[in-house]
């Protein structure tokens, strides 16, 4: 295979539709570019999960009323139960400590807030998270030094499916833009190969073979995905870079968000190269086998 | 009035069949094609046999058939019935990867020329060499030979539209044998040059025909058809109504 050969006939077919291959870069990067924030989102999840499931899952705050007696009780409990793995005390000191240096970005709420307002609490982390309901039941609201028995697995629960949500719907929409970026790169090989008909039919009497008349086309499209991922994977650091690591800056030091690594972005970039330099190559080859006689 | 042509091998008693074969280097048995438009067969039982090294011109009117009989040749399409074997290869067993190999051993001249117009004479010859992957050592070397052969020499840099017809003729005459091919293919290649360029034209196909290519030319030019006196098959209605050796156009133009 004449690789010089090939070569300019893709530089050529690229340049003669340029507005077409402008388009067509452009969407394959909006897509890929949203699949690979779903990826990272994706990836933030599973982080968060590793943040927060193996922590906590169920709390026990105590009211300000408790005796030391209670406290021993519920302790004793809590160690003989065969439901609980692990729990930890955390007095309101701790717990004062702990907020001041989550909201450490937002001093008025620090200020505001009197170093006893938090209450103690024993953070228990269970067996089975789902047997939540045991635990509540052996400690009764607002009995024996209880005020309140709280499954943070709930509210993080609703918090994941919130950002799975997200994750779905970012993938969702980079599905539609990829069907609308597969759909121009058949359009725009389809007026590449009219364009060059006259090479191709001459090319086919002389007895080129299959693959010498196609690979310019398909080429032609791989590099336009190639092109296209470039543009999303610039994207991506730019987002993290302008966005993630700027706005979202409070949250993360405070371990409340993880952060978007360049690792991430490493692993993910392959990816999103090869999904664009395939797609678009294979969206050109079914198009020169179904609508171009070559 | 029906004359096999002479040089027939198939009488020859001292080769068996199988060097009849190799001899032949086309030949059609009880041909058929249907296209699913129309009713009427472009071609019709079409049987014949073209020698190694023939020079046949295929006459009729339009619609005859002779495009039909050229394109099944090249396995652009496919007998609906019967077969068609070039150089000793059934065609309608032939694979879709196999019609490559088949088409470099076969050139093709058009009544339209159909050059590359942004390429130069001389690229417009070493595309059909490029494109079936022959080294760059062999294309510097064939193209001026080739080029020279059809009289084009020093005109190897210009661009088609600063050619004549007839010298545009000749480039693509050039393209369709400078990869020496076993047969050449000429659907009407006077059909857009007045008579002096035509005879130019002729004489350049006699004389690629003398080197052993098979040429078989699709024509309405009686003239040419009269002045040459070689094998002659009229088509008409999809059917082979004539096939002489010396012929003429016909008679009653």
């Amino acid at each position: 295979m004449r690789v010089n050969f090939v070569l300019s006939e893709v530089a050529t077919g690229l340049r003669r539709n340029l507005t077409m291959t402008v388009a067509m870069i452009l969407t394959t990067a909006i897509s890929l570019g949203l699949l690979g924030t779903g990826l990272l989102i994706a990836g933030m999840i599973s982080d968060m999960k590793a943040i927060y499931y193996d922590k906590v899952q169920v709390s026990i705050f105590l009211s300000d009323t408790v005796t030391d007696q209670q406290r021993s009780a519920i302790e004793t409990q809590l160690k003989n139960s065969p439901e609980v793995k692990h729990f930890i005390y955390e007095s309101k000191t701790e717990a004062y400590a702990r907020f001041k240096q989550q909201f450490s970005q937002q001093p008025e709420l620090v200020q505001n807030t009197p170093a006893d307002a938090l209450p103690e609490s024993f953070r228990v982390e269970l067996v089975n998270p789902e047997r939540y309901s045991v635990i509540a039941a052996t400690f009764p609201n607002g009995k024996n030094g209880v005020d309140q028995v709280r499954d943070e697995g709930d509210f993080l629960n609703r918090l994941f499916s919130l950002l799975n949500g997200a994750r779905n719907a970012t993938i969702a929409v980079a599905v539609v833009q990829a069907l609308a970026a597969l759909l121009l790169i058949s359009n725009t090989i389809q007026l590449a190969a009219f364009n060059r008909r006259n090479e191709t039919n001459i090319m086919r009497l002389v007895g080129a073979s299959r693959w010498y008349t196609q690979l310019p086309f398909i080429l032609e499209a791989a590099v336009a995905g190639l092109i296209g991922a470039m543009l999303a994977i610039v994207g991506l650091v730019l987002t993290k870079v302008l966005f993630v690591d700027r706005t979202l800056a409070g949250p993360i030091k405070a371990g409340i968000i993880p952060p978007v690594d360049w690792s991430a972005i490493a692993f993910i970039s392959p990816i999103i190269a090869a999904a664009g330099v395939g797609l678009a190559g294979i969206a050109a080859y079914v198009t020169l086998r179904l609508y171009v006689r070559l | 009035m029906k004359t096999t042509p002479e040089s027939s091998p198939a009488n020859t008693g001292w080769c068996g069949p199988r060097q009849v074969a190799w001899h032949l280097v086309i030949e059609l048995q009880h041909v058929t094609k249907l296209y699913p438009a129309s009713g009427r067969p472009a071609l019709d039982d079409v049987s014949t046999e073209i020698d190694k090294g023939e020079f046949v011109f295929l006459i009729g009117s339009s619609g005859s058939g002779k495009s039909t009989f050229l394109r099944l040749l090249l396995k652009e399409d496919s007998p609906t019935s019967g077969t068609v074997s070039v150089n000793g290869k059934t065609l309608n067993t032939m694979s879709k990867w196999q019609v490559p190999k088949l088409r470099r051993t076969m050139g093709c001249v058009f009544q339209d020329f159909r050059l590359l117009r942004d390429r130069t004479v001389a690229q417009n010859v070493a595309f059909a060499l490029e494109v079936i992957n022959k080294p760059q050592r062999t294309i510097k070397r064939v193209v001026p030979e080739v080029l020279e052969m059809v009289g084009l020499e020093g005109k190897a840099a210009r661009l088609p539209s600063e050619l004549s017809g007839g010298e545009q003729q000749r480039v693509a005459i050039a393209r369709a044998f400078v990869n020496r091919p076993l047969v050449l293919l000429a659907d009407e290649p006077t059909g857009n040059l007045d008579p002096e360029t035509s005879e130019g034209i002729m004489l350049l196909l006699e004389r690629i025909n003398r080197t052993g290519t098979t040429v078989i030319m699709a024509t309405h030019d009686y003239h040419i058809v009269d002045s040459m006196r070689r094998r002659v098959i009229e088509l008409n209605g999809g059917q082979i109504t004539r096939d002489q050796s010396r012929g003429v156009y016909g008679v009653g133009r």
